[in-house]
């Protein structure tokens, strides 16, 4: 198998070392981490489109229909008439927002930048399965993200039927004007995601079964590559789940059918849809939407095991029960998501048993948090950037975490259900959490992607702003939501009962200015030193893993010579058997040298 | 304005910042080596502090949200199972305090007492079974006990005997208002559908049903204290959500079915107001209103009414652009407050015959004026 993969990646090198243009280099590349950057550079467009976005809205929360000139440069005379922001358009923004941070910048730019990046490096190929699948699949990636933001500036205005899109409020554009091309748009530019995320999750699969160097068994695995296959199998298993919905919504809306709608009075007529149900869509949605979150989440966690395990000098502790919960999660996953509709009036007896097995996942949560916790106890925490954030992710995966309980107790989440408690919950658990997976990520392999360091000062300014913001907007959060404020409320000011919490509203949108303008720090740092960075040593955080073993240079095929074999796990840190305080995997084991794990 | 003076402000903040960092790196010319951006021990003594300080953040911020934040969520549940979930709740934030206090202690500490030094040796531990087992095995006993009071709470609140005597009252969702059907003598709601939607009949009753004779309509719910109210939801148009957060309800309406939620209110109206905390807090927010107002006024915009408390009905499922403003009012009158409210009212059929009596031709202007009245909503909505 490897050699196979070596005589491969050999006539790559040599097939394509003299034909390399600009096109086939930076712009139809078949190689992994050619493709790796091109999807973080999206996803981070992506991002800062998605960010600014919860900038205005929150501004309009703050100071409900309030006059900002900004407002009306962005979103122009029609939507933010002199200046104040227009109903619809806040839905349309609140929308976008939660479809380019799940979708475009959590899903394809973190799971699709790392995935890419280090499946092939970590477990010793050359590239991808097939580097013409992975190719593609990036170019669909683009090429939706590229209808989602054209989206933005259909007449009507983009879907704004929230990022769940139920029917019949996406399917009638009588009932909001987004729900006409806005929503049309909508949908192809998702279907074209689906096939992108699926053609990228059955090559990381497949990669990852068929590819692996010599030594390289499944219980030597790094838990970054545990994490990505097995995020890439729950895509395979629901995303096409979420296609089927989209199609026949597609079909209800342009065709006539009612999968979803019936006997529905609107405008002044009675429309001719019958015997269709709005929860059949919830059903199917939540069957994506919630492995969705462990789509998101698992790879963050996957880059903390790696990060945390590589800066505290010390193995990850409890590696085969690491890989067990994230095995556990992964299947509970797919069969909790009915706790996203305790009160869709599905059958109660449904929520108990939602109930139940929600409440489960809250076991391997629990012992993937305290091992980390452990992970660091007696180590020689070096506080890189990247460990910042990833210390950080546990931080906020705790703090969102918990609140999940409520949530997933169906008879408590009667009344906090669509409130502002639900809104603070899952930014912090899947938002913050995998966005600080993503940043530690990025500021541990971009010496790998650039050749080139970040600066850390920038990194640290970065990271404490960030964390004190993502506290100082969350956490408030919570109390207006316990407070019983809806979310996806333009303004509360027709309910005088809400008068009280403005000034919580204000607080929340002054650290969400603040959080989101330090991201150009981020974004300053991360261009400017793609340029003018300090070059990069081979292995600079002095890692264990096969990416490390690599040359700075990218090369077609990853190494010049023949692929390393691998001899051990990837946790040798301070192994008490040897002088140095990381062991690679490709070093063999001395004499007499016992594995000291389990 | 000011906020995107704001935005500058910071802009230049994080410019002057990276200008600082700048500096730094100058200062450290002469260890110029490829290395230079990864953490060194200081870094790891600064960032170890930091770390700390952080820990204090969290726990500073979170007892402060707890004195300053605490007053403003809901309190005294108004409805007789409200209390079983309140209490869940509380026993649920107990245990969510302690463990959320002790895993961030250990997770900041831990960064800030084993920061890196040159000389310090990190201990190879990579797995102990024994650990792993007791943070497996008490989650789950745990776990076990809230998803059983969670189940038990969730029976009692959601399987409504049919059995039992309870006022059946249907509850109409449509963009962008609420209204409610009385069932009447009866006590039972007559068949309706959208397609029964004309002129005074808005809500689509069909009028051949001998059980929709003594149905009433109206727009402002009243309920009886210490009575079962079994709801049924409709709607006409997309999804809502009838959410009732005094009472601790709510539940969608959807198009095409009926949904249902019942519960017993154990305040009225007028003595829920008299209760201390509700004093207290309608004496805030009329504080905040009077300072509004008097800018208001000074801008020549009409001052905000004192507020009173009443308990509301609220949509909590997006349902179009006016989402935000769909709410109905709820009274709980004493049972004999709320028959007399009731007497009064006129059934649905004797305002269908009203409307369509003294001129035919008004039932089908009534017909044309609601859907003028739609359009003309759509189209403001769509102009926007």
């Amino acid at each position: 198998m490897s050699a196979e993969g070596h005589d491969h990646g050999h006539d790559h090198e040599h097939e394509h070392h003299h034909k390399d243009t600009f096109i086939t280099k930076y712009i139809f590349s078949i190689d992994h981490k050619m493709i790796a950057k091109q999807y973080l550079l999206t996803g981070i467009i992506m991002g800062v489109i998605g960010v600014g976005m919860s900038m205005l809205f929150r501004m309009q929360l703050a100071w409900p229909e309030e006059s900002f000139k900004i407002f009306n440069i962005l979103l122009g005379d029609k939507f933010a008439p002199n200046g104040v922001m227009a109903n619809d358009i806040y839905l349309a923004l609140v929308t976008i927002h939660g479809t380019i941070m799940v979708f475009f910048v959590l899903t394809a730019g973190l799971s699709g930048t790392f995935s890419n990046l280090l499946i092939p490096l970590q477990i010793g190929a050359r590239d991808m399965a097939s580097g013409f699948m992975n190719m593609i699949s990036y170019w669909l990636f683009f090429l939706s993200s590229v209808i989602m933001v054209c989206s933005l500036f259909v007449e009507a205005g983009p879907a704004s039927a929230g990022w769940t899109i139920y029917p019949p409020l996406s399917a009638l554009p009588q009932a909001i004007p987004g729900s006409g091309m806005g929503m049309t748009l909508w949908l192809v530019s998702m279907a074209i995601f689906i096939a992108s995320s699926l053609m990228g999750s059955l090559n990381y699969v497949v990669t990852v079964i068929n590819l692996r160097t010599k030594g390289m068994s499944m219980t030597r695995l790094p838990l970054t590559i545990w994490a990505f296959f097995v995020t890439a199998i729950i895509g395979i298993v629901s995303f096409p789940v979420l296609l089927s919905a989209a199609l026949l919504l597609i079909f209800d809306r342009s065709f006539g059918t009612s999968f979803f709608l019936s006997d529905i009075y609107i405008a002044g007529e009675v429309l001719h849809y019958q015997g269709g149900s709005p929860v059949l869509f919830e059903h199917l949605f939540w069957f994506l939407g919630h492995p969705e979150v462990y789509i998101v989440l698992l790879p963050a966690l996957g880059i903390t095991s790696e990060v945390i395990a590589t800066n505290s000098r010390k193995p990850i502790f409890g590696y085969r029960a690491m890989i067990m919960s994230i095995l556990a999660i992964a299947f509970l996953s797919t069969i909790v998501w009915g706790h996203h509709m305790f009160i869709s009036g599905m059958n109660p007896f449904l929520g108990s048993v939602f109930t139940f097995t929600t409440l489960l996942i809250a076991i391997p949560s629990a012992v993937k948090a305290f091992n980390y916790i452990t992970t660091l106890w007696k180590g020689n925490l070096q506080l890189n950037p990247a460990m910042l954030f990833s210390i950080g992710l546990v931080s906020t995966f705790i703090t969102g975490g918990l609140t999940g309980i409520i949530l997933g107790d169906s008879t408590l989440d009667i009344n906090v259900h669509d409130t502002y408690f639900v809104v603070a919950h899952f930014h912090l658990v899947m938002g913050i959490s995998a966005l600080y997976g993503m940043f530690a990520g990025i500021y541990h392999w971009f010496p790998k992607m650039y050749g080139r360091m970040l600066n850390k000062n920038l990194g640290y300014v970065h990271f404490w702003v960030t964390a004190v913001c993502a506290y100082g907007v969350f956490f408030p959060m919570h109390f207006i939501g316990l407070a019983g404020l809806p979310r996806r409320y333009y303004t509360n000011t027709n309910f005088p009962l809400f008068d009280d919490l403005q000034n919580v509203n204000v607080l929340i949108t002054t650290f969400a200015l603040i959080g989101g303008a330090f991201q150009l720090v981020f974004l300053y740092n991360f261009f400017s030193s793609i340029f003018y960075g300090k070059r990069t040593v081979q292995n600079p955080w002095k890692s264990n893993t096969l990416e490390w073993t690599a040359p700075v240079e990218h090369i077609h095929g990853n190494w010049p010579g023949e692929i390393p074999e691998v001899h051990r796990w990837p946790y040798d840190y301070s192994n008490p058997a040897h002088d140095v305080d990381f062991v690679p995997q490709n070093v063999p084991m001395k004499e007499g040298e016992e594995v000291l794990h389990h | 304005m000011t906020s995107l003076l704001v935005i500058i402000v910071l802009v230049l903040l994080a410019v002057a910042l990276w200008q600082l960092t700048k500096i730094f790196d100058l200062t450290q010319v002469g260890s110029n080596s490829d290395s230079s951006q990864v953490a060194t021990d200081n870094d790891n003594n600064v960032q170890g502090y930091l770390m700390f300080g952080f820990l204090a953040f969290i726990y500073i911020f979170t007892i402060y949200g707890l004195f300053k934040w605490s007053p403003l969520v809901l309190h005294t549940p108004a409805s007789e199972h409200g209390a079983l979930v309140d209490n869940l709740m509380n026993i649920t934030w107990v245990l969510i305090f302690i463990v959320q206090a002790i895993t961030q202690v250990l997770l900041h500490y831990f960064a800030f007492k084993y920061r890196g030094k040159k000389d310090q040796k990190a201990l190879y531990f990579a797995d102990n079974n024994k650990l792993e087992a007791i943070w497996s095995v008490i989650p789950a006993v745990v776990l076990a006990g809230l998803i059983l009071y969670g189940l038990y709470a969730w029976t009692n609140i959601m399987f409504v005997d049919e059995e039992e005597d309870t006022v059946v009252i249907e509850l109409y969702a449509q963009q962008f208002n609420w209204k409610a059907r009385y069932s009447g003598n009866d006590n039972v709601l007559g068949k309706a559908n959208v397609r029964f939607i004309e002129g005074a009949n808005s809500v689509g009753v069909d009028l051949s049903d001998p059980y929709s004779q003594d149905d009433i309509v109206v727009t402002e719910l009243h309920i009886p204290k210490g009575k079962k109210v079994h709801f049924k939801m409709r709607s006409q148009d997309v999804l809502h959500s009838a959410y009732m957060p005094h009472f601790r309800a709510q539940m969608n309406c959807v198009p095409g079915m009926v949904t249902e939620f019942a519960f017993t209110p154990i305040y009225t109206t007028a003595e829920y107001r008299e209760l201390p905390f509700m004093v207290e807090k309608v004496a805030k927010i009329n504080t905040l209103r009077a300072k509004k107002s008097t800018e208001l006024v000074a801008k020549g915009e009409t001052a905000l009414d004192p507020y009173t408390f009443d308990y509301l009905l609220l949509c909590n499922k997006i349902c179009g652009a006016s989402h935000y403003n769909m709410q109905m009012k709820i009274i709980v009158d004493t049972p004999e407050d709320y028959k007399k409210w009731l007497s009064d009212k006129a059934t649905l059929v004797q305002e269908v015959k009203t409307a369509n009596a003294p001129a035919p031709v008004e039932g089908g202007t009534g017909k044309d004026s609601t859907s003028t009245k739609d359009t003309a909503a759509v189209a403001k909505i769509a102009m926007k």
